[in-house]
């Protein structure tokens, strides 16, 4: 009676699934896979070879790896050396990197156009210090620096949960057996923070991928991104059937992360939340 | 010793890249020459322009009732479903939560796509309705992968002990199992609370006509040319996130007591 | 934590209570009209004049291009009651079957629209049933004098690699070719593959010349000198020019696109009378002209185009141009669903190049 009564606050729920998550979802793949009559056809999906839309998708590919991996970089020692901070200081000095996420993602992405532009703050100022100006708005690197920006934070905060999740005692123990610095690093930290560290590759790749918001505002429309190819589809062709076929595409290689991500961290303790 | 230096200055490097160009558009939201090359002098005008824009105080209104009712809804939904899941068998379980990472993980740009499809064909009209219930959509996981860990290290003996006792399911409920899984539902809403008031792409899909939110505002304002007004929203929004969290983080202490270290780190 | 929750809760809904507030008040119960329009493509202060006289409420919403505006339209999912496209989506738009007839007995002062304004929308809107319109003009080249070598007459000036960086062409996938065709003498309704392949080879050797594709920021970084030359619709060049003195306006020699954005009801329209209200209000003289100082895009009202009052705005060539001595001016056709697809892939081709 009880356990019935509890099913029965879940019906909410799974009709909700249902009808905005799985229903939707398969619409997508119901226009991704018929043409305009409404016959079953894969030429949607074949049309990613297309070389327009293979340029688009290896240049979306290429940014989101090369702005995955800055961000790792960036954030990996970052979350080392706010974990080795005193306990007090650190809820505040974490917050401090954290703040810019409340931002609203579009003015974080507007600040950038302001300082990239030609006339903008930084060449302004290069252009009074007599420098040469700095010309890399309406390029890929504006965008990677975009997507870098944007996402930073995503990348932080996960490594940074593993980390301090780490035991002291585990890394005084490895000390005690005679471990150099190094040697902790990569036999002791590294291993146990992986989780983070594949968790904040998902929560950076994936938006960095499928963006083209990025695209539009800081590559001043000359960088077409597989994002842009979708959302154009939509929003000025009206083919829904190709724009459909194509984020089915782009589907896979979110699955594709997942999997790899599931692989590697298999207790989901890297989890965001 | 130097090993301190060099993480100072990084830490210091990092703080740069992350607050100048935030820093730059406060400052600029008080110069008074339009273009961002001159300083023009100090004012306020941009200010009082925004305070007189009707859009965008319409758009902040919507914005800020649509993150308030979609967090609301989703934690009630979420957390009910979290009940219910917890009397799943395993298989059940596994599908539910499967399920439940879908918008999670999919990209954004399809989960906003299928459900504009969704929307044109159960033939609704646009507007303030169709981006709430995407927003609830896409914060419901939220709410469950907070609350579910917190559920899970329940002891189930305690609220069967209360109905021995004689209290009913929902007076047991409420006394003896909501106050475990408070933070992570608290934690759940405020993360459906951020997640909404942030959100772009889905809208963008999702939207009608004359119903803006701050973001669609911005994109659509952003497109048409930079305007001042911009940097002053910019201003007051992040000094109103500023403010908010150093109010909480004011006091470490009743923080962890209320909610442990872990959930505040993660908002 | 509690206290987040609680601060947020609290400010949030004082916020929504104290906005809602504001926005409600002056709505009187006479019904809206859902008003779709270009970016910046009329006063503010005009709606609020409507509002205030008929007490029906404008819900407005805007588009940059006619090809964004189209799937939203023919979606469905928003309905709309006034629209102001250009010819060629207008004829596009009939072809379909979106729009409805206009009823000419609510829109009396028709009278002030120039008869050869109603002349010449006959070649998208044959019988002038479903169109009334509200803008006219060309589209050039706006220039920086101080930026560029001597004056300025054709479009092969956009493939100077003296300019490289400082250019900016249009976002939207006419025009571009638009401006690619007529550089090599051909038609901008082609349909012909060679010509568009030609063009479209044109384009993409222009792309590493261009500084950005854009629409509506033209404007503001023509004024703000980031650019020296760019592609711009002639409403904009009066503007620009008040703005910013350096600007000059010019209609190549090659030809370019005489355009008309007319309004226009479409189908599913809710409130097709307030539609109509709404078509007739613009055409009134006075706020045809509040309009045209505001946005500065030429007006085919002519009883407003008497009241102007600057003696040399009257007389700009800009503003209102003799066209009988420029050549090779085209309006745009629409060139079916199929003409549609050629010229998206090839536009596609150009962006992912």
């Amino acid at each position: 009676m009880n356990s019935m009564k509890k099913k029965l606050l879940g019906l909410p729920y799974y009709l909700w699934c249902v009808v905005f998550i799985l229903i939707p979802l398969g619409m997508v793949f119901y226009y991704g896979l018929t043409d305009k009559s409404g016959a079953f056809t894969l030429e949607n999906i074949v049309s990613i070879t297309a070389p327009e839309h293979l340029k688009a998708l290896f240049l979306a590919l290429l940014l989101s790896v090369i702005a995955t991996l800055l961000c790792l970089l960036l954030a990996y020692p970052l979350a080392m050396i706010l974990c080795g901070m005193q306990v007090n200081q650190h809820s505040f000095i974490v917050f401090i990197f954290i703040l810019p996420m409340w931002m609203n993602f579009l003015l974080r992405t507007l600040a950038w156009q302001t300082l990239l532009e030609k006339t903008g703050v930084i060449n302004s100022i290069l252009h009074f210090l007599h420098l040469p100006g700095l010309n890399i708005i309406n390029t890929p690197y504006a965008i990677v620096l975009g997507m870098v920006y944007n996402f930073l934070p995503f990348m932080v905060l996960p490594i940074y949960n593993a980390l301090s999740k780490i035991d002291d005692n585990v890394i005084q123990a490895a000390r005690d057996l005679g471990a150099n610095g190094l040697q902790v690093f990569l036999k002791i930290t590294l291993p146990l923070s992986t989780p983070g560290i594949i968790s904040g590759i998902t929560m950076v790749f994936v938006p960095a991928l499928t963006t083209f918001v990025i695209s539009k505002l800081l590559g001043g429309s000359k960088v077409l991104l597989i994002g842009n190819v979708i959302e154009e589809e939509f929003t000025q062709a009206s083919n829904w059937h190709l724009g459909s076929g194509l984020s089915i595409v782009l589907m896979i290689f979110i699955l594709v992360n997942m999997i790899l991500s599931a692989v590697f961290d298999k207790d989901g303790e890297g989890n965001f939340l | 010793m130097i090993r301190n230096t060099a993480k100072k200055i990084y830490i210091v490097l990092i703080f740069i890249f992350l607050y100048a160009p935030i820093a730059t558009l406060m400052v600029l939201s008080f110069n008074a020459s339009k273009t961002r090359a001159k300083w023009g002098g100090f004012t306020f005008k941009w200010y009082i322009a925004l305070f007189q824009n009707e859009d965008i105080l319409s758009a902040l209104s919507n914005t800020l009732s649509i993150a308030l009712i979609a967090s609301v809804v989703a934690t009630v939904i979420g957390t009910a479903a979290c009940l219910a899941i917890m009397s799943l068998k395993k298989r059940g379980r596994a599908l539910i939560l499967g399920i439940t990472n879908i918008p999670m993980l999919n990209a954004e740009i399809v989960t906003g796509i299928s459900l504009m499809l969704l929307f044109i064909s159960m033939g609704l009209k646009f507007g303030f309705g169709t981006i709430l219930l995407s927003h609830i959509t896409f914060c419901i996981p939220y709410v469950i992968l907070s609350v579910m860990p917190r559920m899970q290290q329940l002891n189930p003996s305690t609220y069967e002990a209360a109905l021995d006792l004689g209290a009913g399911p929902v007076y047991g409920f409420f006394k003896v199992v909501f106050p475990d899984i408070l933070p992570g539902v608290l934690s759940g809403f405020l993360m459906s609370f951020t997640m909404s008031l942030d959100d772009f792409i889905i809208t963008h899909f999702t939207k009608g006509a004359g119903v803006d939110t701050l973001s669609t505002k911005i994109y659509t304002e952003v497109k048409k040319g930079i305007k001042p007004e911009m940097y002053a929203l910019s201003t007051i929004i992040f000094l109103t996130v500023l403010v908010l969290l150093l109010l909480v983080n004011r006091n470490p202490a009743t923080r962890d007591a209320s909610s442990g270290s872990n959930d505040s780190a993660k908002i | 934590m509690k206290k987040i929750l609680c601060t947020i809760l609290a400010l949030s809904s004082a916020f929504s209570l104290v906005l809602t507030g504001c926005g409600s008040s002056g709505n009187d119960s006479n019904g809206e009209v859902i008003v779709y329009n270009w970016g910046e493509y009329l006063d503010p202060e005009v709606l609020t004049i409507f509002e205030e006289e008929t007490g029906i409420k404008v819900v407005y919403d805007e588009f940059e291009t006619n090809e964004v505006m189209y799937p939203k339209v023919e979606a469905g999912a928003t309905a709309y009651d006034v629209i102001c496209p250009s010819d060629y989506m207008i004829q596009k738009m009939i072809e379909n079957d979106l729009l409805a007839e206009i009823n000419f007995d609510n829109i009396p002062n028709i009278k002030n629209i120039g008869t050869q304004y109603m002349e010449q929308s006959k070649e998208f809107d044959p019988e002038n049933k479903y169109s009334v319109p509200y803008c006219f003009g060309t589209v050039g080249i706006l220039y920086n004098k101080t930026m560029v070598d001597g004056p300025i007459d054709s479009w092969s000036v956009l493939w100077d690699e003296k300019y490289a960086d400082n250019i900016l062409m249009q976002d939207s996938v006419r025009d571009a070719f638009m401006v690619a065709l007529k550089l090599n003498g051909y038609s901008m309704n082609s349909l012909n593959k060679e010509e568009l392949e030609t063009a479209k080879d044109a384009l993409i050797a222009q792309k590493p010349l261009v500084q950005a594709y854009v629409i509506d920021q033209v404007r503001d970084k023509m004024i703000g000198d980031e650019a020296a030359i760019g592609v711009i619709y002639s409403g904009e060049a009066i503007y620009t020019q008040r703005e910013n003195e350096n600007l000059e306006y010019v209609i190549p020699k090659e030809g370019t696109n005489v355009w008309i954005d007319s309004w226009v009801i479409p189908k599913n329209a809710p409130n097709k009378e307030n539609a109509e209200k709404f078509i007739n209000f613009m055409c009134r003289e006075d706020i045809a002209l509040m309009n045209f100082e505001y946005i500065t895009y030429s007006t085919p009202n002519t009883a407003a185009q008497a009241l102007i009052e600057d003696e040399e705005i009257k007389n700009s060539p800009i503003a209102f141009p003799d066209l009988s001595q420029y050549e090779n001016l085209e309006t745009f056709q629409y060139l079916g669903s199929e003409g549609d697809e050629l010229y998206n892939n090839l536009w596609k081709e150009v962006k992912s190049e």
